[in-house]
Order: C-alpha cells, then sequence, then structure tokens
C-alpha cells in the first residue's frame, strides 16, 4: 500500500452532558471513542455502522468540523488536530464534505455560479475571469451544463442538487474528500446515477475519499477498504472484497447476514441479534458489542478488546475469533 | 394463494381502477393515483414498491380512509373488503373497519401511538371499542399482545410510555396494537425503513411469523427491493402514479417484462458483488417525472431505452401477457429484457 494519506490515531469525540442545578457536566456520550484507521492516497474507504456507531462524528471529526476529545488526525504526516486555525486554513482547501441532504446544505438564494465560485474566491484560487470558465468545467464533470449555471438549488431535482454538492467539493480541487451518506436520500434509480459518478470521478481525479454510508451494498460497491463501527469503536477493517467474503467480527457477521438480498428465495442463515444498540451515554464494559453478541463469554466485558491482524490487511476487535 | 374459499369468494380485499386527486392548489390538482388494481388474499403478503411520488403512499391512505381531508379524495374506481365497498364509507364506519378489519403500521411509530398514554392503555382501548371486552381482559390481551411481538417483561411494559421505549421497541408495541383486534389485513407503509438493518431483521422475521401464526394479508408498501425479495409473495410496481407491473416475487426480479422495473433491478448494487469484478451500475437516466407535467404516452418512455414514436403519443394499457405478470408497456411482446447483474 502506499504511504497513507490521512492517518487517524485513537481519536475521541465525547460529548459532554449537562444537569443538575449548575449545568455541570454529569456525563459524556462516547461518540468516537479510540478510533485509528489510515486512508492511501487515491483509496476510497468506507466507514459502516448502523444509527449511534459515530461514523457521523467521525468524519466531522476528523474535519475538524468537530473538536476532538483527544487523539491525532495526520494528513499527510502533519497533526492537523493541533494546528492553530491559521495554519489549518491551507488544510480546510485540501479537505472538503460531501452531506447526506444536498438541499439543507446549498443556500436556497445562490445560484450554482455563486454555488460554485464562493469556494473559489474564499481560498483565492484564480481570478474572477477564471471562475467562470472553472465553473463550467465543474458542472460538466458532474454531468450538468453550463445552461445550469444561473439556476437556483430549488429548480434542481434531488439527484441534480447531488451533484452540485459534489461539484461545490471538487472546485477547490481538494486531496480528501468526506461523503456523509451522499446517496441515503435518493430514489433507487437516481441512486445509481450519483455513485456511477462518485466512481467516474475517483477513477479520473484519483480522488481519496471516506465514503460513510449505512447501506451495506453502496459501501461495498464504491469503496476499497471498509472499517466498521458499532457503538463509538471500530470493529473491523478489511479490503471491500475480503470483508464480505470473510468477515471475522461477529458484529460484521451479524450486519451483513440482516441486509435484504434482491433475489426473492435466497434464504440466508442469519445471526439474529437480540435486543437494541445501548446507549453510548453507558457502554458496555469491555467489548461494546458484547450484550448483544451470540459468541459473548464472561472475559468480554473485562476486556476491552485490541484490533489485531486476522488476515492480510484485515483487522478484528474480537477475542473470540480466530 | 389460498384457493379453498371457492372461485366465487371475492378476493380479502379488492382495489379497482382506483383514482385518488390531490388538491395542489385553488385551481390544481393532481391525480396521485390513477387506475390502480389489485387484490390480496389471506395469507399472502403484497408489496406495492415505488419511487417517490409513485403513488404507494396514497394507494394506501386511500384504502385506509386516511387522506387529508382538505387536499385528497378518491375520485373513482372502488376498494372492496370480502366484497364490500368501502371506498364510499363515513368516518364513523371506516373507524370500525380500521384496527378491527385493517390494521396498519408506519414508518414512523409515534405516528400510531399516542404520547401521552401508556402503551398497554391504548392496545386495551382499542380492544374495549372493537370488540366489546371488559378492561381487565382488554389488559391481558395488551400483555399477550407484548409478549407475542417479542417485548421482554411484557406485564411490566404494559405500563410504559412510548417514549420510555427504544426505536425498535415502540415499532413492536405498534405492531402490537396494529395487531391486537386480529384484522385480516395488515397495511405496513414503509414499516422498516427508518431501522437499523440488524433492527429490520428482526421487525421483517415477526411480521412473518405472526403472519403464520394468524393468517393475515398484508400490503407492505416499500421503496426498498431487498426487502421485498424477502417477503412478498406478489408484486406491484408503480410508478408515477400507475401500475406498470404486476407478477410474482420470483418473476418480477428474475424475469421483469416492463423496462421500468427491469431498470430498477439493475440500478441496485448487491451486496456480494465485489468478490466478482465490480460491474458499472446500469443507471436510469433522468428522473422521475412530477404529476403536473406528466409526459404524454407512456409516463416512462423518457427515460425508456426502448422507447419508440408509438410510446411517445399513445398511453399503454395494463396488460397480462398470459405467464402471470400485468404490464403496462406497449413494446412487452417483443423485449427481451437483461436485468443486467448476474446472480
Amino acid at each position: 500500500m502506499t504511504a497513507p494519506l490521512l492517518e487517524v490515531d485513537r481519536l475521541c469525540k465525547y460529548f459532554p452532558i449537562h444537569g443538575g442545578l449548575l449545568r455541570r457536566v454529569v456525563n459524556h456520550v462516547r461518540a468516537v471513542d479510540d478510533v485509528s484507521f489510515s486512508i492511501g492516497a487515491g483509496e476510497v474507504v468506507g466507514l459502516v455502522g448502523e444509527s449511534g456507531s459515530g461514523k457521523t462524528t467521525a468524519g466531522r471529526t476528523i474535519l475538524r468540523l468537530e473538536k476532538a476529545t483527544s487523539g491525532a488526525v495526520r494528513f499527510r504526516g502533519t497533526n492537523i488536530m493541533a494546528l492553530p486555525a491559521s495554519e489549518m486554513r491551507a488544510y480546510r482547501r485540501k479537505m472538503q464534505i460531501i452531506f447526506q441532504d444536498p438541499y439543507a446544505s446549498l443556500n436556497p438564494r445562490e445560484k450554482v455560479r455563486e454555488v460554485l465560485t464562493h469556494p473559489l474566491r474564499l481560498h483565492r484560487i484564480g481570478n474572477r475571469a477564471d471562475h467562470e470558465d472553472r465553473a463550467i468545467s465543474l458542472l460538466e464533470k458532474v454531468g450538468l451544463s453550463r445552461d445550469h449555471l444561473d439556476r437556483f438549488p430549488h429548480e434542481f431535482s434531488g439527484g441534480q442538487r447531488q451533484r452540485i454538492g459534489i461539484a461545490r467539493a471538487l472546485a477547490v480541487e481538494p486531496d480528501f474528500i468526506v461523503a456523509d451518506e451522499p446517496v441515503s436520500a435518493l430514489d433507487v434509480s437516481i441512486q445509481a446515477q450519483v455513485i456511477n459518478l462518485l466512481d467516474d470521478l475517483k477513477t479520473d481525479l484519483d480522488l481519496t475519499m471516506l465514503f460513510i454510508a449505512h447501506d451495506l451494498g453502496v459501501v461495498e460497491h464504491i469503496c476499497d477498504r471498509i472499517v466498521v463501527m458499532y457503538l463509538g469503536r471500530v470493529m473491523e477493517i478489511a479490503s471491500a472484497a475480503d470483508l464480505y467474503a470473510r468477515p471475522n467480527h461477529p458484529y460484521t457477521q451479524a450486519l451483513l447476514s440482516a441486509v435484504p438480498i434482491p433475489e426473492p428465495g435466497r434464504r440466508r442463515t442469519r445471526v439474529a441479534l437480540r435486543g437494541d444498540i445501548p446507549s453510548p451515554i453507558d457502554p458496555p464494559s469491555g467489548c461494546v458489542f458484547r450484550t448483544r453478541c451470540p459468541m459473548a463469554i464472561a472475559d468480554c466485558a473485562r476486556v476491552v478488546p485490541e484490533l489485531r491482524k486476522v488476515g492480510e490487511g484485515h483487522l478484528s476487535a474480537c477475542i473470540r475469533t480466530t | 394463494m389460498d384457493r379453498t374459499r371457492g372461485t366465487e369468494a371475492p378476493p380479502l380485499l379488492e382495489v379497482r381502477d382506483l383514482q385518488t386527486t390531490f388538491d395542489l392548489s385553488k385551481t390544481l390538482s393532481v391525480r396521485a393515483v390513477d387506475g390502480v388494481s389489485f387484490s390480496v388474499e389471506a395469507g399472502e403478503t403484497l408489496a406495492i414498491v415505488g419511487e417517490s411520488g409513485s403513488g404507494k403512499s396514497v394507494t394506501s391512505l386511500s384504502i385506509m380512509g386516511l387522506l387529508p381531508k382538505e387536499a385528497g379524495r378518491i375520485t373513482g374506481g372502488s376498494i372492496r373488503l370480502d366484497g364490500r365497498e368501502i371506498s364510499a364509507l363515513s368516518d364513523v364506519e371506516m373507524r370500525e373497519i380500521r384496527g378491527r378489519e385493517i390494521g396498519m403500521i408506519f414508518q414512523e411509530p409515534m405516528t400510531s401511538l399516542n404520547p401521552v398514554h401508556t402503551v398497554g392503555r391504548q392496545i386495551a382501548e382499542m380492544v374495549v371499542r372493537h370488540t366489546g371486552m371488559s378492561r381487565a381482559a382488554a389488559r391481558r390481551r395488551a400483555i399477550e399482545m407484548l409478549d407475542l411481538v417479542g417485548i421482554p417483561e411484557p406485564g411490566r411494559r404494559v405500563d410504559t410510555y412510548p417514549h420510555e421505549m427504544s426505536g425498535g421497541m415502540r415499532q413492536r408495541a405498534m405492531i402490537a396494537m396494529a395487531l391486537s383486534c386480529e384484522p385480516r389485513i395488515l397495511i405496513a407503509d414503509e414499516p422498516t425503513t427508518a431501522l437499523d438493518v440488524t433492527i429490520q431483521a428482526q421487525m421483517l422475521e415477526l411480521m412473518d411469523d405472526l403472519q403464520k401464526r394468524l393468517g393475515m394479508a398484508i400490503v407492505f408498501i416499500t421503496h426498498d427491493l431487498g426487502v421485498v425479495a424477502e417477503v412478498a409473495d406478489r408484486v406491484v410496481v408503480m410508478y408515477a402514479a400507475q401500475v406498470v407491473e404486476t407478477a410474482r416475487v420470483e418473476d418480477i426480479f428474475r424475469t421483469p417484462r416492463m423496462p421500468y422495473t427491469a431498470g430498477l433491478m439493475a440500478s441496485i448494487p448487491r451486496l456480494g458483488a465485489s468478490s466478482a469484478r465490480k460491474r458499472r451500475l446500469k443507471a436510469i437516466p433522468g428522473t422521475v417525472p412530477a404529476l403536473t407535467s406528466l409526459p404524454e404516452g407512456c409516463r416512462f418512455h423518457p427515460r425508456c431505452a426502448f422507447a419508440t414514436d408509438l410510446c411517445r403519443s399513445a398511453v399503454p394499457a395494463l396488460e397480462a401477457t398470459g405467464d402471470g405478470h400485468m404490464i403496462r408497456c406497449a413494446r412487452w411482446r417483443e423485449l427481451t429484457l437483461d436485468v443486467g447483474q448476474a446472480s
């Protein structure tokens, strides 16, 4: 593997809970707890998990849209968590985000022209005369055209708005993009268009991306490697093909087996999980998954399992599997 | 399918040529459901699939008599429950049917659960109203139902409020309430869409189990083809307010005959596909048309790879193909469709 473009090292993000008469901090939500993984240049890494897994918070904390509680995020070797705001500015340009709901992330009073040239002005890229050309070439890159320059976000369909969101993220030619559930709000037939677009951009622009999603079919399709999170922690990391063919962690096995497959009559052995995801305010001791794990033993309550190698480029945090 | 009722007996639920109109403003109205027909038998699960704006949810609201009063109304066709026309019943009469004959569950459990009453009281009240059971018996029934849907310690949970339950628990409580009077039909409108996959798997299993035990018919409305494959016996595919294809679930997935259905099948990323070589998804070009600006002829023609002049001018009828499909496509006799992804 090439040297990592981005290294996430023991990242933690705890949200304080205030209570009592004096609104003192009485507890924390451990949204992201000791998360480590890396992303190589040109690699697309998927971050999957169910609600409350901390995947979205992890993405936002990596971009410093949330302040990390502890841990480091190294971008080409520089820990950006420790940078002063003035120096962070240069890194902001290199790291962009695509949101789930493009409508909520676009200013309704800004025409597409402004949406796309705004980041160029903000980061003082090129001159005004170039901006228009760049906006047009961005639109063409995402399958729209110059005719769309003077329209407002509400004049577009959901799929088109997501294309604009993608064009905006690409405007400053970032080295790294966090895509947070970019296709979840789209209809199936439109979702495929946007996935294909991201696939093309990945090939054409050699994009490095952290792709956050709950839909395992989508993630497996678009990602090279996948990080599985549960209740703020990393359960397993593997290549997309390996994760599907040889899931090691009992949680990954259960998650994969729960996905309905669009093939009638193909009944699978399902790893049934009992109950709901526990609260991240008071996560179980030891392995956070043990309360729902079909393989849990007494030791699982005592030890927080470390990620260990179970195959080439394949890590799993479970003391019960080999 | 249950054929023991004899050939003369009407279907349990039969929707024929249903038309539902919505007023968007004083001068503008759209047909959100345009000539929809299907039937469901006891013990059978019928899935209605479609993307946003297809009319699948409005179809279910029409059946339940829950269209928003000011804006929506049934403007044609019939809805028969055991042969009895229910589309023109009064609110009072419909209230008797909902809960008793037709149970309902929704994506958001708080649509059916009242936040200010305990779960047990809500179930018991429904049972008392529809069956005339005593309060004490109704409470026992509520506990029994909570137990049936797999809620632990039902004797204690019966006295909890909805907000004291987890999302998955609430979903179960909603199902318990919907089934408490043993309705013969359960209408489930995207009941698992907001749930995580591991919880969704629990719910689908629960519904399947309850159907086997209680023998009710299920009308399952969803956009998720994976869920359809798992739960449905038969499938109705809707597009732009119309039914475009109906068939048994195996046939819909293996040999879709309508280009839109085939397009949907080819556009889903399938888990496990990367173990072979990753293939480019076959996306359907364009977007779903707005009901206010529907294309002439076949409503799918602007996005269809097989469209001809005929498709652009003439509205195709829903036709039976003889092999169990009903298809709205002028060219179905000549087309062989590729589902696009080997399985």
